[in-house]
């Protein structure tokens, strides 16, 4: 197995060198500019945004663009934002904390609400529980989340004024104080965030587990005695675990990525919220920055999840 | 433990069947024995019954303004009320309703039969194959779909739409866009059931008889591997229902006057504390169009696998 | 009124009891004009003075936290890179410029001693200098002195085209020269009605010499002092994060006393303005919301609450509708909508006379916009001075028909008219903004009662509002029948604004479609009236000539304003703010404080 991710390791160079290539290419091609707003603007002349223009090298073809970041990129210069001509790695810097805290904690509650209502509805099928589980999972993906976010807010910070809906990332008191507003400015972006995520991760979990509970084996897990949690528990879960990793490591990309619409919404200053004003602004090195270091997540995480197939299930087999 | 895994699909099954049924009826039979599969196909039908007929039977304009009648509850004179234009919200629904269905049901398919086949060829082929195809969706996972999408309608929109027309070119273009964002994880679902299910002892017996690569997929590992693709083919039909809303702001979904039910939710969002109707409508739409959905999945899938015991 | 009665009345105001706002309103009201009525006192020695300060706080400091909400947040932090207005006024909080605009239009001296004029020697008889005497004793917040040396710099630094300064345009083509040690007289090249430009508003903040002077031109990104502001302003720089805050505490030195009333001060970024709106008005949160271009209805109901209210200050801002009087849907070198070309169903006055009785405006007020909408004839609507009282507007559907029923336009069995074999066919773009959704529903349902056939086309606004050549669904391109937006007044002198319609800055494929003239509309008379404006001293003469701009530009219908956009902004009940619609929100924030 070490082999075999060392050469999965191997081959990932060659794929992100193309994936930053294609998205290197999507991003000069897509229309709009980064000065837009100075063209609205009449006092502005023309020249300064043609000259902005050259001066940050928009200008030049596509190739010469791509080998000039490629280069800078393998020296470790992420270039500077055009829009606020900071470095792109001190702005992701400063957002991270914040998208790892609130996009974390809402993956995390997702799971710890997926994984003991999916597998005690899936242990019985039909019943009431499982109805009144799966008609709230329905409702929970159904909405979107620019809905619920909305609900969240005019029931709990404008009905009830229970908690505030405005994210501040500096928060000027000390102590248990600093901890307690934190916990209460995040308890929403994270609840709309996890619920959503629980409510589809419920209905595969529960599916995974259906499959698997009424394999002959778990019947003769059963019938040598052992008791109901220890076959579910032992037998059933391990066994229906492999599309919970596989929709897991997909997901944990996002953990970096952020949730662009709860971002916007509670105005969570994550990566999120960075990644759609830099698009918005087509601000080119942000976007290129923040999608580069996504895709190397995707594929580490879905690396990850290869591996772990092989420990659920000892019979996968690495070729 | 996985090692006790003695699934023998034909076991509890092949007692049950009598030999002169075909397999499609007995599915249909067993289908037809799932109550809330049935009612899910119901209701299915009725909402499409509604918003294929509906506009024939109600017959108020979907654009009428009238700001005398705005942000009214319902009433007998409008059922579902009306939005801050005083337009009638049940015309709106049942219109916008045909394209949300069409649109929700034919990316959902796009992206089941893309993510399926292409995670059946990964988890068969491995090595080479394998690599190639989920350096594939690893790039498609990765893409930012915000200048995707841009460059997209910038490229192509007004190709299409010169080549089959307005409506029709808009509407392939937002299903293979909205499909075509989809299909990564049911191609990731589907490849780790594969992986896992290939090495089974079903699996391995059918391939000692000598079935042939194919009919070891079709019938043995495909029907087994169902499971989470019906899951993943509900939630992305909502999903879908809800991204073309979000396409129409970016100028990729169909032009923002025809009242979709993801746009109609987006435009009652603001106002949701005093016109909650508004919102009601498109939002249990939905809601009941997945419910649906899924029962019939659900059936689906217990029809089509032989273990179950219905 | 006999002219007794006049006298004292211009006496009133100079004393301060009257305020030139309503001395204008009064004459207008007795039949006068307003330019007329506002050159009435400048020729009775009220130069255009201060507004009289309703500040109260009688101490500096002792107001705590003043948080403010911007649903784009500030994204860089020196005033001569600003790329919108959010970038200007998080710039503000820290830098100031010399004079700034108030709401009427008037000039303030904020770093300047006194406002120039002809009176007190600061404007030159032949138009051709200013002189600007600045305010001893300003201290910049790391204690050096503010001298006439910043303002000299100011005007090399942004003058340099390597700078890339997007203030560019207001100082490359003047010459700053310093008299002495605090004075700097501006030289203009031809004579200037219009001198308060440089070192005025938003692009006359100014930043200190003694960090930036090392960092002109080419290497002006890599001025440590772009990210961390030393200014003259009220709130000294404590911390940013671009996009998202900005953050500033009280400046114990600021040059005026009793100023600023916050012990700090937060700019809070990101978001949208509806929950920015609630953030003021429902959950008191923050203190004020900028721009919060909300329909009024739910503005309106939100001040139901209690805690905030909306404040509306009028611009120059207008909603219109251009009829392109080019052919979109032809090709010719190179390009559609080239200005050789006739637009084939607008070239018949007759159906643009129809386009124009078929806008609602004051639906669209009344329904969409509110009071953050005013329905309007004219495209130059403020200041007062020069808005037209000449030209009508009226909503009829009927007459419409008429009109196309005489001209010949007969409706087909489809109920579209038609003539010629042409169809009343057309397509209708904008950017994607709901009030500008519901605005094209409005007018596609008007049109199809007259039979004409509207297809709308929304596009999002940062394609429509790009500058990309490659891009086919810009608003300068122009590729469409129909197009509405909004074109944004500056600064409350319109030569910069009423340029969108001079021939020679038709946007064309040869200038990258970069000329402001997006209507494509060019007319002699239009032109030889603005080329006078441009060098026209006596400012009633020169008001006179932008009126009859507008009238032309109007009576063509080859645009239809729809509404003029106020600003609205929303502020806690207790926060007093004043603001302007001619400069950033900012432009007296030293003047903010809170009730009791």
């Amino acid at each position: 197995m070490g082999r075999y991710f060392l050469r999965r390791l191997l081959i990932a160079i060659p794929s992100l060198l193309g994936i930053s290539l294609v998205l290197f290419t999507v991003l000069a091609l897509a229309p709009g500019d980064p000065f837009e707003e100075l063209a609205t603007n009449p006092n502005v002349p023309a020249e300064v945004r043609a000259n902005l223009r050259t001066q940050f090298g928009l200008d030049d073809p596509v190739a010469v663009r791509y080998v000039r970041w490629f280069s800078s990129m393998t020296k470790g210069d992420w270039g500077f934002s055009f829009v606020s001509r900071v470095d792109v790695d001190k702005l992701i810097l400063q957002r991270l904390p914040v998208t790892l805290f609130v996009i974390g904690s809402s993956q995390l509650l997702a799971l710890l609400i997926a994984l003991p209502i999916g597998v005690y509805a899936a242990t019985r099928p039909y019943s009431l529980f499982d109805q009144v589980a799966n008609t709230f999972a329905f409702i929970g993906f159904s909405l979107p989340t620019f809905f619920t976010g909305i609900l969240f807010i005019l029931v709990f910070s404008i009905q009830l004024d229970w908690l505030p809906f405005v994210y501040r990332s500096d928060i000027a008191e000390t102590g248990w104080r600093w901890w307690w507003e934190h916990a209460r400015q995040a308890l929403m972006p994270i609840a709309v965030l996890g619920l959503f995520q629980g409510a589809s991760w419920t209905r595969y979990v529960r599916s995974a587990v259906l499959d698997v509970i009424r394999l002959d084996y778990v019947t003769t897990a059963r019938s040598k005695g052992l008791g109901e949690i220890a076959v579910v528990v032992k037998h059933v879960v391990r066994n229906a675990m492999i599309p919970v990793v596989t929709l897991v490591a997909l997901q944990m990309p996002a953990i970096f990525g952020g949730a662009i619409v709860t971002e916007q919404i509670f105005r969570v200053p994550g990566i999120g919220s960075l990644l759609i004003s830099s698009i918005l602004a087509n601000d080119t090195p942000v976007i290129m920055a923040v999608t580069f270091v996504l895709s190397c997540l995707v594929i580490l995480f879905n690396l990850l999840a290869d591996l772990l197939y092989g420990w659920l299930d000892p019979r996968i087999a690495y070729r | 433990m996985a090692g006790l895994t003695l699934a023998s699909p034909t076991a509890s099954a092949a007692p049950r069947a009598a030999p002169s049924i075909s397999p499609g009826a007995e599915a249909w039979r067993r289908f037809r024995r799932h109550r809330l599969a049935l009612a899910g196909a119901l209701i299915l039908a009725l909402i499409m019954l509604a918003v294929a007929l509906g506009p024939l039977l109600w017959t108020v304009p979907i654009n009428e303004i009238d700001f005398a009648a705005k942000l009214q509850r319902p009433s007998w004179s409008h059922p579902l009320g009306t939005d801050d234009l005083g337009q009638d919200l049940l015309a709106r629904m049942l219109y916008g309703g045909r394209i949300s269905l069409a649109v929700g049901l034919a990316a959902m398919v796009i992206a089941v039969v893309v993510g399926t086949i292409v995670g059946a060829i990964a988890g068969m082929a491995r090595g080479g194959v394998d690599a190639l195809l989920m350096w594939f969706t690893d790039l498609f996972l990765s893409l930012p779909q915000l200048p995707l999408l841009l460059l997209i309608i910038y490229l192509f929109r007004d190709s299409l739409k010169a080549l089959v027309g307005t409506e029709a070119g808009v509407f392939i273009l937002i299903v293979v866009v909205i499909g075509g964002f989809r299909w990564m994880p049911v191609a990731r679902l589907v490849r780790a059931q594969f992986m896992s299910l290939r090495e089974k002892e079903f699996v391995e017996a059918a391939r000692a008889l000598g079935a042939s690569p194919t009919r070891q997929v079709v019938r043995h590992i495909l029907p087994n591997s169902l499971g989470p693709v019906i899951v993943a083919g509900t939630i992305d039909v909502a999903n879908a229902i809800i991204a073309e809303s979000t396409l129409s702001f970016l100028g990729l979904g169909f032009p923002p006057d025809i009242p979709t039910w993801g746009r109609v939710l987006f435009d009652a969002k603001d106002l949701l504390d005093v016109a909650p109707h508004w919102a009601l409508f498109p939002g249990t739409a939905i809601f009941l169009t997945v419910l649906s959905i899924n029962y019939i999945g659900d059936g689906l899938r217990d029809a089509l696998d032989p273990r179950r015991v219905m | 009124m006999d002219e007794k009665g006049l006298h004292l009345l211009i006496d009133e105001v100079k004393q301060g009891r009257v305020s030139r706002r309503q001395f204008i309103q009064t004459m207008v009201g007795l039949g006068l004009t307003a330019p007329l009525a506002s050159q009435m006192l400048t020729y009775s020695g009220v130069a255009q003075a201060q507004a009289k300060s309703t500040y109260k706080p009688t101490k500096r400091g002792g107001g705590g936290a003043l948080k403010v909400l911007w649903w784009q947040g500030a994204t860089l932090l020196n005033p001569h890179f600003a790329i919108g207005t959010k970038d200007q006024d998080g710039s503000r909080i820290f830098y100031e410029p010399l004079a700034a605009w108030d709401t009427d239009g008037d000039l303030v001296p904020i770093l300047a001693a006194e406002i120039p004029s002809t009176q007190n020697g600061g404007l030159s008889a032949d138009g051709k200098s200013v002189t600007w005497k600045l305010k001893k004793n300003v201290q910049w917040h790391d204690g050096k002195p503010f001298t006439a040396d910043d303002a000299v710099f100011n005007w090399e630094y942004a003058s340099d085209p390597a700078t890339a300064s997007v203030n560019i345009g207001s100082y490359k083509d003047v010459r700053v020269e310093k008299l002495d040690s605090h004075t700097v007289r501006v030289h203009f090249q031809k004579p200037a009605p219009f001198w308060a430009d440089a070192f005025v508003s938003t692009r006359g903040m100014i930043i200190p010499k003694h960090l930036f002077d090392a960092y002109r031109g080419a290497k002006s990104r890599d001025a440590p002092a772009n990210l961390k502001p030393v200014g003259t302003g009220p709130y000294k720089f404590v911390d940013f994060k671009p996009g998202d805050m900005v953050r500033g505490q009280i400046n114990t030195n600021y040059h005026e006393p009793n100023r600023p009333y916050f012990d700090t001060i937060e700019m809070k970024g990101g978001g949208d303005a509806v929950s920015a709106a609630r953030a003021v008005m429902q959950t008191a949160e923050f203190d004020y919301a900028w721009n919060v271009q909300v329909e009024d209805e739910i503005l309106l109901r939100m001040e139901k609450d209690g805690k905030g209210r909306a404040d509306i200050t009028a611009g120059g801002n207008v909603e219109f509708i251009q009829l392109n009087p080019t052919d979109p849907w032809t090709e010719v070198e190179g390009e559609r909508s080239h200005a050789k070309t006739k637009h084939p169903l607008f070239s018949d006055p007759a159906v643009r006379e129809a386009m124009n009785l078929l806008v609602d405006r004051q639906a669209v007020q009344d329904h969409i916009y509110g009071r953050t909408g005013v329905a309007t004839r004219n495209f130059l609507n403020n200041p007062q001075r020069f808005r037209s009282k000449t030209v009508k507007w009226e909503f009829s559907v009927d007459k419409a028909n008429q009109l196309l029923e005489s001209a010949g336009w007969k409706r087909g069995s489809d109920g579209i008219r038609a003539k010629d074999g042409k169809k009343l066919k057309l397509v209708f773009q904008t950017s994607i903004n709901a009030p500008r959704q519901k605005t094209q529903a409005v007018i596609k349902q008007a049109c199809q009662k007259a039979g004409i056939e509207i297809e709308i086309k929304a596009i999002t606004a940062s394609v429509f509002f790009s500058s990309d050549v490659g891009n086919l669904d810009t608003y300068s391109k122009f590729y469409c029948d129909l197009q509405m937006y909004t074109t944004t007044m500056t600064q409350p002198d319109p030569e910069i604004f009423m340029d969108q319609y001079v021939s020679w800055l038709v946007a064309t494929k040869e200038n990258k479609w970069q000329g402001r003239n997006i209507a494509r509309w060019v007319n002699d008379e239009y032109d030889k009236a603005y080329r006078a404006a441009q060098s026209e001293l006596d400012p009633v003469k020169r008001a006179a000539l932008f009126i009859r701009m507008n009238d032309l530009i109007i009576e063509s219908r080859t645009v239809i304003p729809v509404v003029f956009r106020p600003r609205v902004s929303t502020v806690s009940n207790k926060l007093r703010a004043p603001l302007s619609g001619w400069d950033s929100d900012f432009w007296l924030l030293k003047d903010w404080y809170r009730e009791a």
